[in-house]
């Protein structure tokens, strides 16, 4: 369950925390100052995350960076759009069916 | 033109929600979910096709239909409507079945709840589909996959050609 990156994505916290750090790496800390929770609140979501392979770590002296881990990202992307394109597909069967039928 | 389109997959709650909106009145729309003939020419996605075996629009009623593909493998679904509010809303049940109506009980059911409504001069409708479990949600997408559900875009736009002549 933890390592599903769909556990991952269905809490605010952790899909605010992604937001954040799509735009650029942070530190623990500077993630933790974004929030109103506590810092081990925020080390736990973090924690979640990089279980989940959607964070990356870098490592500069004693600082630790977190990026987004674009490729995971786009499993969880790739995945919703095969289904989304299903609805899709069926809806634009039914605009078609809807336009024959307002010219009748 | 630029009809809204949400979709979202809610892991935690194991519900998918689907909005959008169509170019024509509520009522319009209505019936082309709620009667046969109509829903047939649109429910399943392309390269299927619906055919209703049966459909009793009423509270207690079902549509017992068959998706088709273009091999001619069919797929047999069992939907039991269990509330109705012309033209509001309709809450169902919906499971696989076979072709004489007995229940597969190996394969998820779900629960629907369709809500129409007005936006301007045209009708928004929202599709809330509940599972049992996260683990029946995927089983439904990974099969979706499975069978070829997606694409055919190209299928699509010959149709589109042939509607407009």
């Amino acid at each position: 369950m933890r390592r599903d990156p769909f556990h991952a994505i269905a809490d605010p916290t952790r899909r605010a925390i992604l937001v954040l750090i799509a735009a650029q790496a942070l530190t623990p800390n500077a993630i933790a100052e974004h929030f109103d929770t506590t810092r081990q609140a925020v080390s736990n979501h973090i924690r979640i995350l990089s279980e989940c392979d959607l964070l990356k770590q870098e490592k500069s002296g004693r600082e630790i960076h977190y990026h987004i881990n674009h490729d995971k990202m786009k499993e969880i992307d790739n995945w919703l759009e095969q289904f989304r394109k299903i609805w899709d597909d069926r809806f634009s069967q039914l605009d078609n069916l809807l336009s024959t039928m307002k010219k009748k | 033109m630029n009809l809204q389109f949400d979709f979202l997959v809610d892991k935690e709650k194991n519900t998918i929600t689907v909005k959008r909106e169509f170019a024509a009145e509520r009522h319009l729309v209505w019936d082309c979910y709620t009667k046969s003939e109509l829903i047939d020419q649109w429910f399943a996605p392309k390269p299927f096709t619906t055919k209703t075996k049966s459909m009793d629009f009423s509270e207690g009623g079902h549509w017992h239909y068959v998706m088709v593909d273009p091999e001619g493998k069919e797929y047999w679904g069992w939907t039991e409507y269990t509330k109705i509010k012309p033209i509001d809303f309709y809450d169902t049940l919906d499971a696989f079945s076979d072709a004489d109506g007995n229940l597969n009980t190996d394969l998820p059911k779900a629960e629907w709840h369709v809500h129409f409504s007005d936006k301007g001069a045209n009708a928004l409708v929202q599709t809330t589909v509940t599972y049992n479990s996260l683990a029946d949600l995927e089983a439904v997408i990974n099969m979706g996959m499975k069978e070829g559900l997606s694409s055919t875009l190209e299928r699509l736009d010959e149709l589109l050609l042939t509607l407009n002549k």
